[in-house]
């Protein structure tokens, strides 16, 4: 870790009566960059965001922004804004009232206010709304006004509370990427806080998945994707295969896994050793399915019986874009496999009790060791 | 769902409807109107005139306006209607003063105390008002326990200095003892409207407010005060307007400087035995509380209206 990153968090703990709902967290946040925190409600996140907006006291650990000691300073004291879950607009004041709050509290100038005002307005495309009160407005133009009001006092830090969560779902696509574009304008440095896995991917540069109030994993969002380094971020970050099994081979450029009816050969080294139990998580749009066996050499995969595996289709879920098979094998394990949809009406379409091959490419197996 | 035939569903809902603007026709506005005539017919001895009398194939109307041209001329009247707004205004002001903190305190502190504040606050409402009342008497005549602490701190000179009393160490029968007793028996009033607002509050906007830079105390007149308008108008109306027409409290604590419309009424109904003078009283005083209320409260429609 640098001395000079932007916001520093150093063995960060908070308890509650004796139970750490933060435990010993300590993370670099460079200026500029969107970080998540992702996890599922009661993992810590929140409460880790409320310290950094002075919510909450530390039990112990420290937070240095721009290097400079928050420990102590009251939230009307820190150079920082949030964006609070269900917005927490103020329903007696309009939205540019609402927006103005902060700055009036800085007893900035009525005439720059205004200017202010007008530009906050602006940028999150609100301009003719600002007389409105906000229970006049619907839940997009309420998150957007709650934006403005957190961008406004232009502050060095932005926090973000489950931005899109009280939207629903077709609101929040479009909003996703009209909030990340404004946040990546503005060039603030954000924290933000999600439950939703698509929320931390689409917005953030980095993501920390979050556990029982540590950070699991951090790292960029394809990174945490394609290569989890634990049983618990694979399954909580998409869809996934978790097969249980052991090193039959360990060579330098590859691994071979025996998980039963699935032998996985590895196109990567592990540090690991012969015999060792190891978990291999493969996630359903790296499989192949057809009603015919894969060809040797074929592809990327690797010669028979590595790779492949024959099954019954149990059910099957379509999505539109893309459908979801699970194929039953012989063992009894249900291998779960998604297939894009790229042609109308494919002949090959797959169908209940069908018959199917399943096969993956070396590089698609991730090996788990914990 | 589909309605049931023809407009017996109408019928229903008009009946719901219909309940409490039959309450309010049978028990407030025909006793009004019986107040009303009253005001303007000719007491005779025992009896009162009819305003309508049908003599000699001849419809005669006797309606007599003499009594509120007395209120408006006699300024015995005018002085103490003054007086009741006064002591009204005053008492209401203080709880305010006091049950705004009381409430905002009520409402903040831990949910599993809330029930046992709750209880204090209505736990006078279990003994009578008048016995109550009466208690104060006991407290504020002379050796009394509270007029004797007043006394020992020195607080008796400073409210003889503000005019309150009429000399150190006489508490009883003083606007100070009224607007004690009328405090003390309103202040329930003030504080349960004001504590169902504050306890609904979004305790988050509050967190907001101190994120956008709002130290507590900014934050409480900028954003708690504003959110409890609502119950700030309720417990005022709920003090203020019985305070007006108040009887018991300034008979019992009051004395000859606080004179209240109340007492004014009392006495031309029961003293002078002059009904219809009484009825115009009444019927004045209605009118003063009324007008006010209703110009606010169309003030506040016509806000809302804006907003929206």
């Amino acid at each position: 870790m640098s001395a000079e990153a932007f916001l520093q968090i150093r063995h960060l703990v908070k308890e509650f009566e004796g139970h750490p709902a933060v435990d010993n967290v300590s993370i670099d946040i460079a200026k500029g960059e969107v970080f998540a925190l992702l996890g599922s409600s009661g993992c810590g996140k929140t409460t880790l965001l409320r310290m950094l907006a002075g919510f909450e006291t530390p039990t112990s650990g420290s937070v240095v922004l721009d290097g400079r000691n928050l420990a102590g300073l009251p939230p009307y004291e820190r150079p920082m804004n949030m964006m609070f879950q269900s917005y927490a607009l103020f329903p007696h004041l309009t939205v540019a009232d609402n927006i103005a709050f902060g700055l009036r509290r800085d007893g900035m100038p009525a005439a720059e206010i205004g200017v202010r005002v007008e530009a906050m307005l602006k940028l999150v495309q609100l301009g003719g709304y600002a007389k409105r009160k906000p229970h006049q407005l619907s839940g997009g133009q309420q998150q957007r006004v709650a934006l403005a009001r957190s961008l406004a006092k232009k502050p060095q830090l932005l926090l973000l509370d489950e931005p899109l969560g009280a939207l629903d779902r077709k609101l929040r696509e479009e909003t996703q990427i009209e909030l990340a574009n404004i946040v990546h304008d503005v060039g603030v440095t954000c924290v933000m806080v999600t439950h939703d896995q698509e929320e931390a991917m689409t917005m953030a540069s980095r993501i920390a998945v979050m556990s029982a109030g540590r950070f699991l994993q951090v790292g960029a969002p394809a990174e945490i994707y394609e290569t989890p380094s634990s049983r618990f971020v694979a399954d909580f970050i998409g869809n996934v295969n978790l097969m249980e099994g052991s090193v039959v081979e360990d060579e330098a450029g590859h691994v071979v896994v025996d998980c039963g009816d699935c032998k996985h050969w590895i196109g990567h080294g592990i540090t690991g050793t012969l015999g060792m139990k190891v978990t291999v998580a493969l996630r359903p749009e790296k499989i192949r399915i057809g009603r015919e066996p894969p060809a040797d050499g074929s592809g990327a995969a690797p010669p028979a019986p590595f790779n492949r595996v024959r099954g019954k289709v149990k059910d099957l879920a379509y999505f539109g874009s893309f459908t979801v098979y699970h194929l039953l094998l012989a063992g009894g394990r249900v291998l779960k496999v998604s297939q894009s949809n790229s042609e109308r009406g494919g002949g090959t379409a797959l169908t209940w009790n069908d018959e199917a091959w399943a096969s993956w490419a070396p590089l698609s197996p991730v090996v788990l060791t914990q | 769902m589909k309605r049931p035939a023809g407009l017996a569903w109408l019928r229903g809902r008009s009946a719901v409807i219909g309940v409490p603007y039959a309450w309010l026709l049978v028990f407030f506005l025909l006793p009004f109107l019986v107040v009303a005539k009253i005001s303007v017919s000719e007491m005779e001895t025992t009896t009162i005139s009819d305003i309508v009398t049908w003599k000699d194939g001849a419809i005669a109307f006797n309606v007599k306006f003499g009594n509120y041209l007395l209120l408006l001329s006699d300024d015995l009247y005018f002085k103490t209607y003054v007086s009741s707004l006064k002591y009204a205004a005053v008492t209401t002001l203080l709880c305010l003063v006091i049950g705004y903190p009381f409430a905002y305190f009520m409402a903040r502190t831990r949910r599993t105390v809330q029930p046992a504040l709750l209880m204090l606050v209505m736990l006078p409402f279990w003994t009578s008002f008048l016995l109550r009342v009466y208690a104060w008497k006991a407290l504020l005549t002379e050796h009394g326990l509270i007029a004797d602490a007043i006394e020992a701190v020195g607080f008796d000179r400073l409210l003889a200095a503000a005019g309150l009393i009429p000399g150190p160490g006489q508490l009883m029968n003083t606007p100070f003892s009224l607007v004690l007793g009328m405090t003390y028996t309103y202040l329930p009033f003030m504080i349960l409207p004001l504590y169902s607002n504050l306890a609904k509050m979004d305790l988050r906007l509050l967190e907001a407010a101190s994120d956008l830079g709002a130290t507590a105390w900014t934050a409480f007149w900028t954003v708690t005060v504003p959110l409890s308008r609502a119950g700030i108008i309720a417990g005022t109306m709920l003090v203020f307007i019985p305070c007006v027409g108040e009887y018991v409290i300034p008979e019992l604590l009051g004395g000859p400087q606080t004179q209240m419309i109340g007492r004014t009424l009392w006495d031309e109904f029961f003293s002078n035995n002059d009904w219809p003078m009484a009825c115009s009283v009444a019927v004045a005083m209605i009118l003063l509380v009324i007008v006010p209320i209703a110009v606010f409260s169309r003030y506040q429609a016509e806000a809302t209206e804006r907003a929206t």
